[in-house]
This record gives C-alpha cells, sequence and structure tokens, in this order.
C-alpha cells in the first residue's frame, strides 16, 4: 500500500513536471520522436533487406553437370560426397531423361530437340547453398569432384547485390545503436534540466527525510513518459506511413524477384520496439541524469 | 553514551577552511543548547554535522548511537526521520499550501492521508497556525513562515529538533514568540532542542546550557550560560 502511494504520487509529479516545464519537454520529445522516426526507417530496412537477401539466396543454385558416362553408381557417390559438403543445403538430381521429358512437354523445345543430331542436355545436380557469400569456394570444390564435367552459377549480379545489402544491414544497425545513444543522450539533459529547477524541493526532500528511491522515482517516470510520448509519431508513422509506401510501390522494389515485407508482418513489432526503446531510453537518461545531479 | 556525542571532531572543507577543530560535545536527551559565536564561527558546520550535510573530516558524531559519519548516502534519510531542522530561510515549498509544506515529509514516506491530517493538524496546534492552512508560503508574515517551518520539523515527532539562527530574520516581538514555541516543544515533546544563533537577547533571557564556539574552535560551555558571559570567557 505504502509503495503504491509513493508510486501514484511520483506518477502525478512526473506528469506535473512534464507539463510546468512544457517548453522543454516538447523539445525534449519532439528530438526524441524524430530519433525514434530514423530508428524506424533504419529497422523497417534492415527488416526488408534481411527478407531480401533470405529470398535472394534461397534462389541460388550450383548446376552440376555430370558427365554422360556415369554410372549410377558414379551418381549415388556424387549425391553423397556433395551432401556432405559444408555449404549445401539441399541436392536435387535431375537425369538426362528428366530433363528431356520436362523440355519436350514445351512444342518448341520438342522442335529444336529433334533437329539436334545428340544431346545437348547433361545430367545435372541442382546444389542450393546456405551462405551466397561462400558460393565461390562451394563451386570450386564441387567442380573438384570426379565425374563432374563443370559447374554453373552465372550470378555474380546477384552476389553483388547481396552484399550491398549486407553492408545497408549493418549500417542500419551502427545507425540504429547511434540514435539510440542521441536520443538517451538528450532526456539525460532533459531531466537535468528540470532536476536543476528542482534543486530547492530536491534539497529540502533530503532534508526531511526522504529516501532517495523515492526522490529518483518521479525523474525515472518522467524519463519513461517524455520516451513513451516521443515514440507516438514514429509508431503512427511507422503503421501508417509504412503501408501507404507498400501499396505506393506496389509492395515490390524495381522487379517482381525484390518483394517487401507485408506491412501487417513487421509495423506491430517495429511499434512494439519503438515504444520499449523510448521508455526504457528514456529512463535510463533519467537515471543518469539523477545520478550524476543529486550524488546519491 | 549520550545521546549526542562529538569526539575530537575536526572539519576541514575542500577549500581548506578549518571550520571546526577539536570539537568535543555531549548532549542529553531532552537538554536545550544554544550554541553561539559570531558569524562564521563554525556554528551551522556543528549543527550541519549532526544532521549529516556534512561528514567530519576526522572525529567522529554520534547521534542517538548512530556514528553519523559513517552513515552511508543511501540511509542518510533514516536519520532525518529523526530530526528536525529548522531555518532562518525557512526553505518552504513555495508551489504548496502550508498544508501541503508539513505534510510533505510524511507523503514522502508514504503514510496514509489520514494518520498524516491528524499529525499535521497536531502540528499544526503546536505551533498555533490553524486558521491559515490554504495559505501559501508568500501570504504569510516572516513569523508565520517560521511556523510553518517549525511545524514541518516537528510532524513526525522527531528526538531531535536542530534549529540554525531561526530568529535571524524575525523582529524582536516575532523571535520571542518563536522562541516560545519551541520551547513549549522542548518540554511538551521532550525533544532535545539544539539551536545555532547570535541573538544575544534570546540567549540571554531563556537561561539554557550556551555552548560558544569561536574560530571553530568550542572556548566555552556553561549551564544557564549567557552571551555576554561568554563573550567576557
Ligand atoms: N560549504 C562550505 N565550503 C567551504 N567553506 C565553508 C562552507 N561552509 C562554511 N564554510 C566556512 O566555514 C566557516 C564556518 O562557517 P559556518 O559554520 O557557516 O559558520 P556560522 O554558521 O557560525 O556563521 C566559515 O569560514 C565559512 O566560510
Ligand atoms: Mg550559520
Amino acid at each position: 500500500m505504502k509503495i503504491l502511494r509513493i508510486i501514484k504520487k511520483s506518477i502525478k509529479d512526473a506528469f506535473k513536471s512534464v507539463f510546468r516545464n512544457f517548453s522543454l519537454s516538447m523539445a525534449s520529445i519532439s528530438c526524441t520522436a524524430v530519433t525514434l522516426i530514423l530508428v524506424a526507417i533504419a529497422l523497417l530496412v534492415t527488416y526488408n533487406v534481411r527478407n531480401i537477401t533470405s529470398d535472394i539466396e534461397n534462389v541460388l543454385t550450383i548446376v552440376t553437370f555430370v558427365d554422360a558416362n556415369a554410372t549410377e553408381g558414379d551418381i549415388a557417390d556424387i549425391k553423397d560426397v556433395i551432401e556432405n559438403m559444408d555449404n549445401v543445403s539441399s541436392v536435387e538430381y535431375n537425369s538426362k531423361e528428366e530433363i528431356m521429358e520436362q523440355m519436350s512437354e514445351d512444342e518448341d523445345m520438342k522442335e529444336i530437340l529433334d533437329v539436334l543430331d545428340t544431346s545437348p542436355i547433361q545430367s545435372a545436380f541442382v546444389v542450393s547453398v546456405k551462405d551466397v557469400r561462400k558460393i565461390d569456394s562451394t563451386a570450386k570444390k564441387l567442380k573438384e569432384i570426379e565425374k563432374v564435367t563443370r559447374v554453373k552459377y552465372g550470378e555474380t549480379l546477384v552476389k553483388k547485390l547481396v552484399s550491398m545489402f549486407d553492408v545497408i544491414k549493418n549500417g542500419c544497425i551502427i545507425a540504429v545503436i547511434g540514435l539510440i545513444i542521441v536520443t538517451a543522450f538528450l532526456i539525460t539533459n532533459t531531466i537535468k534540466i528540470t532536476i536543476f529547477s528542482r534543486r530547492n524541493e530536491i534539497n529540502i526532500m533530503r532534508l526531511v527525510g526522504t529516501s532517495n528511491i523515492v526522490i529518483k522515482l518521479p525523474f525515472l517516470i518522467e524519463g519513461f513518459i517524455l520516451g513513451v510520448i516521443g515514440s507516438i509519431i514514429p509508431i503512427l508513422l511507422t503503421i501508417y506511413g509504412y503501408a501507404f509506401l507498400y501499396d505506393y510501390i506496389g509492395g515490390k522494389l524495381f522487379t517482381e524477384l525484390i518483394v517487401l515485407v507485408k506491412p501487417s508482418d513487421i509495423v506491430y513489432l517495429t511499434s512494439l520496439v519503438l515504444l520499449i526503446v523510448g521508455g526504457v531510453v528514456g529512463m535510463f537518461g533519467s537515471t543518469h541524469a539523477v545520478r550524476r545531479f543529486l550524488k546519491i | 553514551m549520550e545521546f549526542i556525542e562529538l569526539k575530537n571532531v575536526f572539519k576541514v572543507y575542500e577549500n581548506g577552511v578549518t571550520a571546526l577543530a577539536d570539537a568535543n560535545l555531549s548532549i542529553s536527551k531532552g537538554e536545550f543548547v544554544f550554541i553561539i559565536g559570531e558569524s562564521g564561527s563554525g556554528k551551522s558546520t556543528l549543527t550541519k554535522l549532526l544532521y549529516r550535510e556534512e561528514k567530519p573530516t576526522k572525529g567522529s558524531v554520534f547521534v542517538g548511537g548512530i556514528n553519523v559519519g559513517k552513515l552511508k548516502n543511501g540511509n542518510v534519510y533514516k536519520l532525518r526521520r529523526k530530526i528536525g531542522v529548522v531555518f532562518q530561510d525557512f526553505k518552504l515549498l513555495p508551489k504548496l499550501t502550508v498544508y501541503e509544506n508539513i505534510a510533505y515529509p510524511l507523503e514522502s514516506y508514504g503514510m496514509k492521508s489520514s494518520d498524516i491530517r491528524d499529525k499535521v493538524l497536531r502540528a499544526v496546534e503546536r505551533v498555533g497556525l490553524k486558521d491559515k492552512l490554504k495559505s501559501y508560503p508568500n501570504q504569510l508574515s516572516g513569523g508565520e513562515q517560521q511556523r510553518v517551518c517549525i511545524a514541518r520539523a516537528i510532524v513526525n515527532e522527531p528526538s531531535l529538533i536542530i534549529c540554525d539562527e531561526p530568529t535571524g530574520d524575525l523582529d524582536p516581538k516575532m523571535s520571542r514568540e518563536i522562541m516560545d514555541v519551541i520551547e513549549t516543544i522542548n518540554k511538551d515533546m521532550l525533544s532535545t532542542v539544539i539551536m545555532a544563533t547570535h541573538d544575544k537577547d534570546i540567549v540571554n533571557r531563556m537561561k539554557k546550557r550556551v555552548v560558544c564556539v569561536h574560530d571553530g574552535v568550542i572556548v566555552s560551555d556553561k549551564e544557564k550560560g549567557s552571551y555576554i558571559q561568554n563573550e567576557n570567557s
């Protein structure tokens, strides 16, 4: 009961202080909002990049052609070797006959095949890799296997794209961390000024025997309130802005290959992250300010 | 051990000023003691050591058996709840009413508001301010403000009341009234009162124990002392 009374009073005091120092609070809230908007953008970009990267990775394969006179035993051996390789996620064998069959379902292809004397078609393994970054060395290893004639994985462009996305993703993560620190710093300064304007009051509190935690609590709550209010606009922008953008560009970037994450899949999680970041960073900032200022 | 004991206490401030040198003092429960001396002699420093606003540089200060100098920062509030402090400048919160100012400490302890009400009314009755409960400090005279400060100091029924020049800003008539209030509290509530002052009239009239400080040194300590007497010694 006693704790409840103290918390209730602290919340009241915190709100009072937010309104009493209205212009200062607004400054801190808007700065928090701006940084959180950037955090939101960084988060959304990161999600999307990760999603796109894994989409691309899923379609990236190494086609591994096998010598025409390989026996069924050879094929089984090769498959074994490939399956045991590090970077391989799945292997699928398409025999020459299967490929021919698939092709001959297509009328145009059938004509071409009929014209040809000897079939250019070879049996092949379609190998999916786990990590596209290591695709070169995996291809090299595949080529070294006996009875493998050649390997094909033309997508250097895709590879470049993926590593570019990696850079974007890491850049975003660093930006998010940096922005969070900036936000904490801003809130620290706001609370410092609040504390400064209430120094007299704090001195009196200490004199009359108010415990340190009770003195600190309103400031912690104030920091939390500032952070949470500062996250409201970024959250609205995330929910409505991202949906708007998604609809506006039709859910994809340049090509059908690069599909954006559906709004409903990420905006709520992102909003929650923003709310928590705002609140926690606000409290962290104010704890810092209180400790430095009250020397308690 | 007495209620208050200072043993070979030195206080040297960070700027190198020695405000108190080798002070020894013991005060029993329920006593009324004046600390006198010129401005800058170390009276306030002595009182601050008691409520742990300052820590002794050397020596030990005991209040109610607690070694105050060794008290951890986080525990200072426990000491302060047993000590009421009255200042020359009142230190009231301007945005709170008289009632709220007096209730403030108890509220911050998390006390129930009905209990707070009882205690505040009792304290207000002792200082005689019943009809001013809804006023703000700036609507009161100096003497009335000092009454509020005293009411706040006694609201939690402390065993020790420390006053630092409580009448410094008051005219003689108001000063006398304030002293009467404090003396009554000392008698009725059995609280120990330690008062730093350089108000000769009061000291001479009240005939209490007088401890005289000169340049940070306790130069005399007399039962039923007076200001003149101490100046001569
Ligand atoms: N916080 C402080 N820092 C440095 N010097 C101080 C401080 N407080 C008091 N002093 C010095 O200590 C001496 C005693 O001061 P004080 O105890 O306030 O005397 P009094 O209350 O008798 O006027 C003075 O010389 C004063 O300047
Ligand atoms: Mg003084």
